[in-house]
């Protein structure tokens, strides 16, 4: 007699149909699978390799503000199509089919609430909507929310996650470069503070704007932070690119970033810092 | 350099030098056949400079004996004290700048340039500069705010260099910088697009109380030829992309994006450099008169209220509400 039976004869799925709930587990790149609950009380951070999973602008705003309760603002603001732009599909079919792949109708959200105590405004982009690419909607609720930020005296925060500049609307998506720029200049002298998140990945026009223009500049461990993508660098150089090229790592030990920051200290290390340069910098005052 | 459009004008024209030697060698009074032709090389010009598609004033654009930088730069000016170095790591070769002076006003002059034979293309690494050309870009802009001089900015780059080392010396950190100090400039910047205005490269020195387009440039955020292998996969859909992605003078400046179109001649910058140049310089003039009757404040308020209002989106009326 075997030491294993089988109790129950009516097991009909056959071996090779794989049923397994597509939502529940998550595997890591490093081959680790965790439940997905696990990995949500772990700020979606996989515990065993730190791999830090590519996450939407509403689960930054429920990891950030306090008991997850936030105002979100301008969710009014979507695309329109002012250069008629038509590739393969015209720019209104690949609106369309961002907005039901990704569920939201931008590729940047904004809200604001309180993080430990501690007004603030947080603008956070999504890698879902056409590769995060910055378009006028996205340009706008940047400016809009510094604009929010140096009326109200608020420190922002902006989550980079993009591929740079959206070309489907080219020379109006290349000068929100320059708008979110003015309206950083105008926040800058202000004094309100600015910190830029990048997280994987930043590229293109967003990291030759504001993703580099933060009073504080930080990243995502491991996050691919770059101007040039680096599909085109190795075609310009015809070369293989070095290992760990262009990470948040690299980047940090050429001088461009402050500190790099585990996900599940994000809110911590963020309040720690805006209580020494923004709620108490001064003893005596 | 012939592009294909301009064979038959070409023709034409070497018909009417024909024509003319002919005539002065047999002493034959050929007027009524020379006005004739040079009529039809007028209309013919007319058609073909009117009728350009997009991609056409791309490869115009690109034309190897279009004026560059450092030709404006013999022309316009009367003085010219060429500075280098962004005092961190280097002189790039692909970014120029210098004092000059052009009728008595001082001006500090920046640039892409490119070279016209294989050894200068690469000296100058085809106009592509590197994050130590941009910060020296800056550095003398800053310069030229300490003495109040006006600044002109001339664009004509394929796009900031993408290499490894470019990279490692924060290319898009330096680009980003220039946006947003140039918007702190108390002093008027003036910005033509002279050749090619590709993407956060040419914006890098491109943030201008007036943005102006020569006639026959390109300014967009991605060059056709890489817009074409990303959405189509493929090398083969410039003309399309080009298209597409509304590049050319008149889009830039029926949208809003750019504030002027300087005409060039009929036929082209590449063959009337003289004449380009001197319109380009008259135009300069004209607007460092208007900008320096602004102050310091109003210049850059303008400066921020015309780049804050670009991009067109829906704004629906919904209760603001989570």
């Amino acid at each position: 007699m075997s030491w294993f039976h089988r109790k129950n004869k009516n097991i009909t799925t056959p071996t090779n149909e794989k049923r397994d709930s597509p939502n529940m587990w998550f595997k890591t790149p490093s081959g680790t699978i965790i439940l997905k609950k696990e990995l949500k009380e772990n700020n979606w951070v996989c515990p065993d390799d730190n791999y830090h999973l590519t996450i939407t602008p509403q689960q930054y705003f429920e990891i950030l503000f306090d008991e997850g309760k936030y105002t979100e603002i301008n969710t009014n603001l979507t695309p329109l199509n002012p250069l008629n732009f038509k590739d393969t599909k015209t720019y209104e079919q690949r609106i369309k089919a961002a907005n039901e792949k990704s569920g939201v109708n931008e590729a940047a959200q904004s809200a604001f609430g309180k993080m430990n105590g501690i007004d603030f405004m947080i603008t956070a982009m999504n890698f879902k909507y056409i590769g995060g690419s910055m378009g006028a909607v996205v340009g706008e609720k940047i400016a809009r929310a510094a604009d929010y930020c140096l009326e109200n005296r608020i420190p922002l925060l902006v989550i980079s996650q993009s591929g740079g500049a959206r070309m489907m609307e080219a020379g109006f998506s290349l000068m929100q470069m320059a708008k979110t720029s003015a309206k950083l200049s105008l926040l800058s002298e202000g004094k309100i503070p600015y910190i830029s998140l990048l997280t994987n990945p930043t590229t293109g026009g967003v990291t030759a704007s504001f993703a580099m223009l933060g009073d504080f500049n930080i990243a995502e461990p491991d996050a691919l932070i770059g101007f040039a993508g680096p599909r085109v660098i190795r075609e310009t150089i015809g070369k293989d690119l070095p290992k760990g090229f262009q990470t948040a790592e690299f980047v940090k030990d050429h001088g461009f970033l402050d500190f790099i920051v585990d996900r599940r200290e994000l809110k911590s290390k963020l309040t720690s810092l805006l209580k020494m340069i923004w709620i108490n910098p001064n003893k005596n005052k | 350099m012939l592009l294909d459009f301009e064979k038959p004008i070409f023709e034409l024209e070497e018909k009417l030098q024909e024509t003319k030697t002919l005539a002065a060698q047999n002493n034959m009074d050929v007027s009524q056949a020379v006005k004739l032709l040079e009529e039809r090389i007028h209309l013919l010009k007319k058609e073909t400079f009117e009728n350009l598609t997009r991609w056409q004033r791309v490869q115009l654009s690109r034309h190897p004996d279009r004026p560059y930088t450092l030709d404006y730069i013999a022309h316009l000016t009367d003085d010219f004290i060429e500075l280098h170095g962004d005092r961190g790591f280097g002189d790039d070769k692909a970014m120029i700048g210098g004092i000059a002076q052009i009728e008595g006003q001082s001006v500090m002059i920046i640039g892409q340039q490119k070279g016209r034979n294989t050894k200068q293309r690469q000296y100058r690494n085809f106009g592509m500069a590197n994050p130590e050309g941009y910060r020296k870009a800056l550095r003398l802009m800053q310069l030229a705010n300490k003495f109040g001089m006006p600044i002109l900015a001339l664009i004509d780059t394929p796009g900031a260099y993408p290499g490894i080392e470019a990279e490692e010396r924060g290319q898009g950190e330096a680009i980003a910088r220039n946006l947003k100090e140039m918007f702190l400039l108390d002093v008027p910047v003036i910005c033509i697009v002279i050749g090619e205005g590709a993407s956060g490269g040419a914006l890098g020195i491109a943030i201008g109380d007036r943005v102006c387009m020569l006639e026959n440039t390109w300014y967009s955020v991605i060059s056709p030829e890489s817009c074409s292998s990303i959405l189509w996969r493929s090398w083969d859909y410039k003309e399309q992309a080009a298209s597409a992605l509304r590049l050319s003078s008149s889009d830039m400046h029926k949208f809003g994006l750019i504030d002027k179109i300087i005409e060039e001649p009929l036929g082209g910058a590449h063959r009337y450099q003289e004449e380009t140049m001197q319109l380009v310089k008259k135009e300069i003039l004209e607007m460092i008169e208007e900008l320096s009757k602004l102050d310091s404040q109003t210049l850059k308020q303008q400066r921020i209220e015309k780049f804050s209002k670009m991009g067109e989106f829906e704004e629906t009326q919904i209760s603001e509400a989570k």
